[in-house]
């Protein structure tokens, strides 16, 4: 059962890691904005298609 | 949608003239390796789900194996496994993530080398478990079957993806990380670490392996590392591609922005410790399945979390679910991701798996999650993908709502039956009768009442690949419509250094890390993963603290042969070794598994599932004879035995070539066999086997003492033996 030792190590480390990388991205500003990351995710550019009108076709709804 | 680059959309962003001036890119999104992705996706996927009816309708009708060794459901079960899992799941994840993360960060992925070794790095991995597990090549550990050589292989290809990924994610031209990309870099972290704790191993020869953790521990890691792999592996990606095709779907955004924050940085740092509820009334310590349990039942809030979240991005659009096969896939994925997250922390309570445990509910919860919430969003996303990919409208939205029905039936008619069959055997194990006797003593008796439960999820099974089948014809007529946009045109303003960025916290003491974040990142968790390793194992692998017992003595040569045979044939598919301490289970198996008992098993052997019965008091139960003729046709001994019969057995001849190697290798593990033990191990088991040719001749059985079926007697009659008491014994054989 001394595994478990390892484990929790590891799950504690992996925890830590996270915890550090919320703390990055807190602090580096990456939740300052908790509403426009969700809608600039939905505007993509249509690419430059020679066959113009197709491309148009291609959305469904 | 806009014709001319624009800068993103903002609510609260101030004119900022130094954007302006700022030059715009012009790139090229990578379509070619997302498609890619995608046919391996589809053409997986069916394989997959082919072996898994092949599976289903041999539990019903053992004759469907064609008697052949490299069909039998011990082998191919970790095939199909392995097969959804890491070829359609696994190629869905890189095919979903190679698409959004470009999209995401605004350029193409860091460099098409790397994507094509990724990508056929990937195939090959899958075509060598495609050889290796029906040829009996297994480590037995359940979704890390694969042996040394391949795991290394995974290894590698996984570090290819990671290094893609990450530097895609530093070159990005967005400085904002959108939430799916969290969840990206969670799944790379975790399942590099599970992967490489899960798969520590000594080789003993190419393609032959013995676990660096034994019994107990064994058991531990290897759930620790089960769990997750459903956690990291199949959920997380998953909710990063929900978080990003679901929106872009819906033409809408997601629900809350912030809930999504809060219910990844929560899921990923509960899901790691729910691991031994897998192990629950096992010989694991009591405190260990409590931390699992406790963990387990916390899980839920996030799950459903995560759940509300995607249902309620469609709150004013569920006009489009009526009309739009893509989103109807996303609802039902999302609702059987919910009912699953439901489950899993029921299951998890100790009650409730007292009655689950073993049975045929759990293969029923665990398809409700990979038939309805992976396999139903990785149809949305293809459906989604393929017209935007080659340019052109879906081919028949008919056919794809057609597919939907199809599919939502499977998954009905597959999971109804198999939890009605889990409930009713696992009811029928535990009743006594009036006189405090088991109502259903022969085992037998309560798999013949669920064989038709069998035929009904075999034909769900079906329906569910009809669908798939619909929908790869739906896709192939699309893509012949269209023609393939390889290299898709984009444009971006190039990102700002954050000193003139005004949107990042410029002048911070930091800034010098920020441009080579998770390049940083990344290398330090590797650096500290291989420190804490080479630290750590070596100290746990000297003296084990299980309870040990004195009389456990390591398997003799012969019986580890037997083992090997024990999990090459993959019988720890449908029997398990481990007697729970319940009245019900005692009066039938025999005293109850403990701690101690497992001490020199490498890898342990205690399966997860009861398609027979538990074996590990089998061990002096039934003569050799017994045995001989049960594996030649089970239903000699057991009429109606939905077991395969093992003729092959009876051809072979032991393969004692590796056998000195093997000894040596435990040694090393510190089993305790004498010194110059691996020269005279083959003499050893040579002499055993005589023995038992002996024994099977007084009942009038001929065989040859170098027959396969030899070794495996002698394990199976070795078998939770050690901690019988010589007067027990003797008093039993006085009777």
């Amino acid at each position: 059962m001394t595994i478990i030792y390892l484990l929790i190590g590891i799950s504690l480390l992996v925890a830590l890691l996270f915890l550090g990388g919320f703390l990055w991205a807190v602090r580096s500003g990456q939740y300052d904005d908790a509403y426009t990351p969700s809608v600039r995710m939905l505007f993509d550019e249509e690419p430059d298609d020679p066959q113009g009108p197709k491309s148009d076709n291609s959305r469904q709804a | 949608m806009q014709a001319t680059p624009m800068p993103p959309l903002s609510a609260a962003e101030p004119p900022a003239p130094r954007r302006l001036s700022q030059a715009v890119d012009t790139f090229f999104y990578d379509n070619q390796i997302v498609r890619n992705f995608g046919l391996a996706t589809v053409f997986w996927g069916i394989a997959g789900m082919l072996v898994g009816i092949l599976a289903a309708f041999e539990l019903a009708q053992p004759a469907v194996n064609m008697n052949t060794a490299v069909t039998t459901f011990g082998r191919i079960r970790p095939l199909h496994t392995n097969a959804v899992i890491f070829a359609f799941v696994g190629n869905g994840i890189f095919m979903g993530v190679y698409y959004s993360l470009q999209r995401l960060c605004k350029t193409p992925m860091y460099s098409k080398a790397l994507s094509k070794i990724h990508f056929w790095g990937w195939q090959l991995i899958i075509l060598s478990a495609l050889i290796s597990l029906p040829l009996g090549f297994t480590t037995s550990k359940e979704y890390a079957e694969l042996e040394w050589p391949i795991d290394i292989a995974i290894t590698v290809i996984w570090v290819v993806f990671g290094w893609n990924m990450f530097g895609t994610i530093a070159k990005r031209r967005e400085r904002h990380l959108y939430v799916g990309i969290w969840f990206y870099i969670a799944t790379f972290i975790t399942i590099a670490v599970l992967h490489i704790v899960n798969s520590m191993e000594l080789p003993v020869s190419f393609m032959k392996s013995y676990s660096a953790y034994a019994g107990v521990q064994d058991a531990l890691v290897q759930w620790w590392y089960g769990h997750n792999a459903v956690a990291f592996f199949l959920t997380t990606p998953y909710l990063g591609l929900m978080y990003y095709f679901l929106p872009k779907a819906a033409e809408r955004p997601v629900y809350s922005y912030r809930l999504s924050i809060i219910h990844f940085w929560s899921l990923i740092f509960i899901y790691i410790w729910a691991g031994p509820h897998h192990l629950l009334y096992t010989s694991l310590p009591d405190w260990a399945q409590s931390l699992g349990v406790a963990f387990s039942v916390m899980l839920i809030a996030p799950s459903w979390g995560g759940m509300i979240n995607g249902l309620l991005t469609l709150r004013g659009a569920w006009d489009k679910v009526r009309e739009e096969p893509v989103l109807k896939f996303l609802v039902v994925a999302i609702t059987a991701y919910g009912m699953a997250t439901f489950e899993g922390p029921m299951l998890s309570l100790k009650n409730v798996n007292a009655i689950a445990h073993f049975t045929d509910w759990i293969v029923a919860h665990v398809h409700v999650g990979a038939l309805g919430w992976n396999g139903f969003l990785t149809f949305a996303m293809l459906y989604w993908l393929w017209p935007r990919l080659y340019r052109t409208e879906l081919y028949s939205k008919k056919l794809a709502n057609t597919h939907f029905l199809i599919g939502t039936i499977g998954i009905l008619v597959y999971a109804l039956p198999l939890y009605w069959a889990g409930f009713t055997q696992g009811l029928m194990w535990k009743q006594f009768n009036a006189e405090g006797m088991l109502q259903y003593p022969n085992f037998l008796e309560t798999v013949l009442q669920i064989v038709p439960m069998y035929y009904l999820r075999g034909i769900g099974g079906v329906l569910y690949l009809a669908g798939a089948l619909l929908m790869t014809y739906n896709l192939y007529k699309t893509a012949r419509a269209g023609s393939l946009l390889a290299e898709e045109k984009a444009t971006a303003p190039a990102l700002l250094p954050a000193a003139e960025d005004p949107h990042a916290d410029a002048g911070h003491w930091h800034r010098w890390i920020e441009r080579r974040p998770f390049q940083l990142a990344f290398w330090a968790t590797v650096a500290i993963a291989i420190g804490g390793l080479i630290e750590m194992v070596p100290t746990f692998l000297v003296k084990s603290n299980v309870p040990t017992i004195a009389s456990v003595k390591p398997y003799t040569a012969l019986e580890l042969q037997g083992r090997d045979l024990y999990i090459k044939e993959g019988c720890s598919n449908c029997h398990t070794q481990m007697v729970r301490p319940f009245r019900s289970e005692t009066e039938r198996y025999g005293e109850y598994s403990k701690a101690g008992e497992f001490v020199y098993d490498r890898p342990f052997l205690w399966g997860s599932k009861r398609t027979g019965p538990d074996l590990h008091r089998l061990g002096g139960k039934y003569p050799h004879s017994w045995h001989y003729n049960h594996m030649m046709d089970p239903t000699s001994m057991s009429p109606g035995s939905i077991m395969p019969p093992y003729p092959w057995l009876y051809e072979n001849t032991i393969d004692y070539s590796t056998l000195p190697a093997k000894i040596r290798v435990l040694q090393r593990l510190n089993t305790p066999y004498p010194a110059g033990f691996d020269q005279r191990a083959e003499a050893d088991a040579r002499a055993q086997a005589e023995g038992i040719v002996r024994d099977l001749k007084k009942e009038d059985i001929e065989v040859k003492s170098d027959k396969e079926i030899v070794a495996l007697i002698a394990y199976l009659q070795r078998l939770g033996t050690d901690i019988k008491v010589k007067p027990e014994q003797a008093a039993a054989a006085a009777q």
